[in-house]
């Protein structure tokens, strides 16, 4: 049984990783007043690039240190597109939900077809061998029971996770550029009015809201799956969504919403190893993030607070 | 509900120019980045347009491609006037073909009634899958797009779930048995015109839709009301139009197009529905489309003609091109920026022109 | 250089350049005595080919403060707007201490030193007062914000000014106006000399007024250059030094406060004499007409109801004083079947009518001018004439078996457009593109073309110019006078005592007071309107 308990606890872990990264970077932009509809559309571009920039890696014999040289280079792909729905929202004042849906699309057509470019029509990229992470085991700490083998075998990128967790956090509500963001979210012309550029602000926070998706894109490759094909994501970026208004925007939250939705994705898994267990429809497991967030949402009881002025395009020529 | 107002007049204003813009746009970034990726865009286009009017069997397809993207754009518009973006047409889709497919497999009815009876079950269960979001959002606060999007998840694995344990045929595994020939709606004669592409009665409904569509919104109580409230909500609830009431009516009957759309795809082409791990485009394709048109009945009908023309004619940019298929979702996804971002098309067209730009006196009287 | 002016020079005053203004004020002394701390010259602004600023002139001194004075769309906004540096002129210049700037945005405005308090507020409800003030010039340590300073910063300004805040509340928690003293405080944190300060008594109390013209004077006595932009003349003539009017975008001139008063104020800012008396009818009331009876809502809050009561007759306008957010919207909500009740009872004659919804209010005889228009009034891209019919829509000839008839609608809309005298180019225009004064004209057409036994008014005329204002209250005048029983909701006490037969006080949610409009004063009221309940002066 603890050793279930402890599969579970990293198992939860793992799923929760891109969901973490995704849901972060959210925040940065639903803060600062943009819809972060596009979360799946930056994961499919983080996940490809990952894929694509470890294979090269690999076949530039750079070994393990590929997997880290690769999960950075995903952001830039995340953040071209976070960039185009800046450039419409905020440039533009296009609809963002138009304009998530838009990066979501485009995203995965350029992707799949990028790869059929590069792999010679190939639908996925090849399987990569050594330029994967590998779980590091903490010293000591990994020994303990039920705790070491839960919380201390950990991909690398769990790590950064959590503690991107803790510089959301730390950014949103200490420092300046935290406040100036969140002001965007509420009340946009306030900020203007004190010469708080929103244009600049709202682009930062767009495109690192993009950056932080796309290595949440990166984890699942060069965690989980190895390559990249269309149903890499499959979803995964509503389901950061879903943490992020689960977790009402606040990053500590957001990170239970994660770690909450990642183990039901990690339970399926475990349960399909149990033979008790197979009669529990898969399906209803899948469903289970996006039922629970309608459920929150609905209940009456915590009635989500979103940014204020999220949704609305900042017009300069409609001050007043 | 001001940011719809804006984004309506967009199109409403300028006329035509916007939409044509962002179709020689979203070719011309189409073009870019297959020239990128060592592709000749002429040569592609060309067979693109082989492919979709090469042949009758062709255009027959290419019209059985244009159904539901006219039925779901349909969809997409008729929230739209009313002040709600559906994000939910395919999970509504979905289940108007789990709806239909429920009752072609599993009910024994006479030719003809069974066909309209699967029909109408798909359409219902499209339209209540709809009405959901409506109450969702109408009585328990939950944003439309937020509500949509989670709902189209629960419908995939719903209908996954279903088909698995209900109809599920134990040759394939991945897809449900073929409905009964009886609750089949195959136009042999269509076909027959087409050099028998899969064309069926379902493409003559979504085109009386197109008729449906205009009639409620322009001719009906409901659809006076409906636009009312799209175009403000809280004078419509002064002029005492129950709101909550009327976004439930309205996402019914949104669904209900979704549905029906959902409901063809079995009946008229497929004759079963398969068991998918993701969401097929159509969610998108409606939003495009809706939006393109301009949310009229014309404009969807066309615009619907035009991503069909490119979905299907993709095929053939493969085939005889060797370009991936997949580039014609990103023209698609270009062309939809474009509209989203009609300001952009506008500037340059001011660039181009040296023109004033119009509504700028417009929003300074109305800023007071 | 002398400023431009469209009338033959006969209110221009000489305000030429270097030369002190009316001695009705002090410059501060030192090298800058002579040159004025802002000086705009000929500035042009226009939208399209509409010109909102036709070469206006200003100069502002330090310890001056200088009304702005104009009606509704006069372009004073515009001009000010140019000053912080949100809109680029068109022609003309700005010179600050004598050297020219061009102010490309808010944030060099700020580093002007210009301040400016807009007339909706910009604050952000759910930061607190410290974070809203040092919002875009945090005190630092290091990367983070400086909390503990940023506290004793505000904490300093305020006891200095004597603007009371408490700087760890929550915006949504404090009062209009300490967001009021929030929006000054912002301006001075950021060391601002020069303050404009847009219609900022809209949402005040007359005592508040009072105050905040205490703290103004206090302002410039300190040196500070102070904007004033208003409508308002008894604040000018109160407070300001001298004052520049404009007109439809052109500068009508800039006279010094001592030498002029509120009637000619007033002529300057119209362009014709202006009749401060309304013609009015007797009063002669009859039978009563609306009843309402201790109503009280479930929620609470300030702008929640908490037991109202009151009654209107026949042929009487009742008007409700009270500053913006003391109930007056539930109010408004709660008799036209907009918003639920608690408890209590609102009659229409004898038929109770709360909790109903809007249609059966409305057919049952109620008219209703609201607050918004064109959020509630109208459906701004409709055509107008579907807006005339919006509430009547539904029935017949308007709609049979569920078809609507657009001609039918657009016959009716003729009749209406005619007999209330609504300026339209024809029936299909969308109600956006007509001016605010015919839009309020058009709602009155098509509440009272139902004849209503009730007419509720509110805010009739906000944001309209004066010969709208006329309009509109003639209308209301000539239905009380046909016997029809109105109640009047305006911000504006003028129009409140000028209007009604008899005034109910609001604050709070309760209605503290009633009085008659010739047996009290503005300042009785404003004490009312304070939350200071009317000892005697209670009447049936």
């Amino acid at each position: 049984m603890i050793d279930l308990i402890a599969q579970l606890i990293n198992i939860t872990l793992v799923f929760s990783s891109a969901l973490i990264f995704a849901a972060m970077g959210g925040i940065f932009s639903e803060r600062a007043g943009i819809i972060a509809l596009s979360l799946e559309g930056y994961m499919i571009g983080g996940a490809f690039l990952a894929a694509v920039a470890a294979h090269v890696y690999e076949q530039l014999g750079w070994g393990a240190s590929s997997a880290y040289l690769a999960f950075f280079t995903a952001m830039i792909a995340g953040m071209l597109l976070a960039l185009i729905h800046a450039l419409a929202t905020v440039t533009y004042g296009a609809d963002q939900v138009v304009s998530g849906v838009v990066i979501n699309f485009l995203a995965a057509g350029l992707s799949v077809f990028l790869v059929k470019v590069i792999y010679q029509g190939a639908g996925q990229t090849p399987t990569l061998k050594t330029a994967v992470f590998s779980k590091w085991s903490i010293p000591y700490l990994s020994d303990l029971p039920l705790i070491g083998p839960g919380f201390f075998r950990m991909y690398p990128t769990t790590y950064l996770a959590l503690f991107t967790v803790a510089l959301t956090a730390w950014i949103l509500w200490r420092t300046p550029f935290g406040l100036r963001l969140r002001s965007l979210g509420e009340h946009p012309a306030a900020a203007a009015s004190l010469g708080i550029s929103v244009r600049r602000y709202r682009y930062i926070g767009v495109i690192t809201s993009g950056a932080l998706a796309a290595l949440g894109g990166a984890t699942i490759t060069l965690t989980t799956t190895g390559n990249f094909s269309h149903a890499t994501i499959a979803g995964q970026g509503f389901i950061a969504l879903a943490a992020m208004i689960f977790g009402q925007w606040n990053p500590h939250w957001v990170l239970l919403a994660a770690l909450f939705f990642g183990m039901a994705t990690g339970l399926k898994n475990i349960i399909q190893l149990y033979p008790w267990a197979r009669d529990i429809p898969t399906e209803w497991i899948y469903m289970l993030p996006y039922v629970l967030t309608l459920i929150v949402l609905s209940s009456a009881i915590s009635r989500a607070r979103p940014p204020k002025a999220l949704g609305e395009a900042y017009d300069l020529s409609r001050r007043t | 509900m001001r940011l719809w107002d804006r984004f309506l007049h967009s199109f409403i204003s300028p006329g035509l120019w916007v939409p044509f813009g962002s179709i020689v746009l979203g070719f011309l970034v189409g073009a870019i980045i297959m020239a990128f990726g060592g592709f000749n865009p002429f040569v592609a286009y060309a067979a693109l347009m082989q492919k979709a009017f090469g042949s009758p069997y062709n255009i027959g397809e290419m019209l059985r491609e244009m159904t539901p993207l006219l039925l779901t754009g349909l969809s997409v518009a008729f929230a739209f006037r009313a002040g709600l973006l559906n994000i939910g047409t395919a999970g509504q889709m979905v289940m108007g073909s789990l709806g239909a497919a429920l009752v072609g497999v599993l009910v024994p009815l006479p030719p003809i009634v069974h066909a309209i009876v699967a029909l109408f079950v798909g359409v219902l269960f499209g339209a209540l899958w709809g009405s959901l979001v409506g109450y969702l959002k109408a009585y328990r606060g939950v944003n439309e797009v937020i509500a949509a999007i989670m709902l189209n998840w629960v419908a995939l694995y719903f209908a996954n779930y279903v088909i698995r344990t209900a109809i599920l045929d134990p040759q394939q595994k991945q897809r449900s048995l073929y409905v009964a020939s009886s609750a089949r709606i195959n136009a042999d004669f269509l076909s027959a015109l087409f050099q028998n592409a899969r064309l069926s009665y379902g493409f003559l409904l979504a085109l009386l839709m197109v008729y449906v569509f205009w009639f409620l919104l322009y001719r009906t109580r409901l659809g006076f009301e409906l636009r009312a409230v799209g175009a403000g909500a809280e004078a419509a609830q002064y002029a005492g139009i129950r709101i909550g009431r009327q976004v439930i009516v309205t996402m019914f009957l949104s669904g209900a197009f979704s549905g029906l759309a959902g409901a063809i795809e079995v009946l008229g082409v497929y004759g079963y529905m398969t068991i998918s791990t993701v969401h097929a485009s159509y969610g998108f394709d409606g939003i495009a489309v809706a939006l393109l048109g301009g949310a009229t009945a014309l404009g969807t009908l066309f615009s619907a003609f035009l991503f069909a023309v490119l979905s299907y004619g993709a095929a053939g940019m493969q085939f005889a091109a060797d370009v991936p298929l997949e580039v014609s979702r990103v023209v698609m996804a270009a062309i939809l920026f474009f509209v989203a971002a009609s300001a952009l098309v506008r500037s340059l067209y001011t660039v181009t022109l040296g023109r004033m730009r119009r509504g700028s006196l417009e929003s300074e009287v109305n800023r007071s | 250089m002398k400023p431009k002016s469209d009338q033959a020079g006969v209110y221009v005053s000489g305000t030429t350049h270097g030369e002190k203004p009316g001695e009705s004020f002090q410059g501060t002394t030192g090298g800058t005595e002579h040159e004025p701390i802002v000086r705009m010259v000929e500035i042009t602004k226009r939208f399209g080919e509409f010109v909102a600023n036709d070469r206006i002139s200003l100069d502002l001194y330090r310890g001056e403060i200088h009304a702005l004075l104009g009606e509704n769309g006069a372009g004073k906004t515009t001009l000010m707007n140019v000053l912080f540096g949100y809109y680029q002129p068109d022609g003309g210049k700005i010179f600050m201490n004598g050297h020219e700037v061009v102010i490309k945005g808010p944030d060099m405005a700020h580093a002007l030193g210009i301040g400016m308090v807009h007339q909706h507020f910009k604050l952000v409800d759910r930061f607190t007062v410290t974070e809203n003030i040092i919002l875009g010039a945090e005190p630092r340590a290091g990367f983070t914000i400086d909390r503990s300073r940023a506290r004793e910063i505000v904490e300093r300004l305020a006891g200095q000014y004597g603007l009371y805040v408490d700087p760890d509340r929550r915006i949504e928690e404090i009062t209009i106006g300490a967001g009021q003293r929030v929006e000054i405080l912002k301006m001075l944190y950021r060391g601002a000399d020069v303050l404009i300060l847009d219609e900022p008594t809209a949402v005040l109390t007359p005592q508040e007024v009072h105050e905040l013209l205490n703290i103004l004077r206090s302002l410039a006595a300190q040196g500070k250059a102070i904007l004033l932009i208003t409508h308002k003349l008894k604040e000018i003539l109160a407070v300001a030094d001298r004052v520049t009017i404009i007109r439809r975008g052109r500068l009508v001139g800039t006279l010094p406060v001592r030498e002029t008063d509120a009637a000619t104020l007033a002529e300057m800012m119209v362009g014709r004499r202006v009749i401060f008396n309304l013609d009015k009818a007797p009063f002669q009331p009859g039978r009563v007409m609306l009843t309402v009876r201790d109503v009280k809502e479930a929620r609470s809050g300030a702008d929640a109801l908490k037991g109202v009561s009151f009654s209107i007759r026949a042929g009487e306008i009742y008007g409700i004083a009270g500053v913006d957010g003391n109930g007056q919207s539930a109010l408004i909500e709660a008799l036209t079947g907009l918003r639920r009740i608690a408890s209590g009872e609102v009659l229409l004659e004898d038929k109770p009518i709360h909790n109903a919804n809007p249609r059966t209010v409305f057919e049952s005889g109620v008219g209703h001018i609201p607050e918004d228009r064109h959020r509630r009034g109208l459906i701004l891209d409709f055509p107008l004439y579907e807006n005339l019919v919006l509430n009547t829509y539904y029935q017949s000839p308007y709609t049979v078996r569920g078809l609507i008839q657009p001609l039918a609608m657009q016959k009716q809309a003729e009749r209406l457009i005619q007999a209330f005298d609504v300026r339209a180019s024809h029936l299909n225009v969308p109600a956006r593109a007509l001016s605010g004064g015919n839009q309020q004209k058009a709602i009155i057409a098509r509440e009272l073309s139902r004849r209503p036994k009730l007419l509720i008014a509110a805010q009739p005329t906000r944001g309209l110019d004066v010969g709208a204002i006329e309009a509109v209250h003639r209308e209301i005048l000539k239905f009380r006078d046909a016997g029809g029983a109105v109640l009047l909701i305006s911000f504006e006490l003028d129009e409140i005592l000028a209007l009604s037969d008899r005034i109910g006080v609001m604050y709070e949610g309760r209605l503290v007071g009633e009085v008659l409009p010739h047996q009290t004063s503005e300042e009785a009221l404003g004490l009312m309107m304070a939350g200071q309940t009317a000892r005697g002066v209670k009447e049936a």
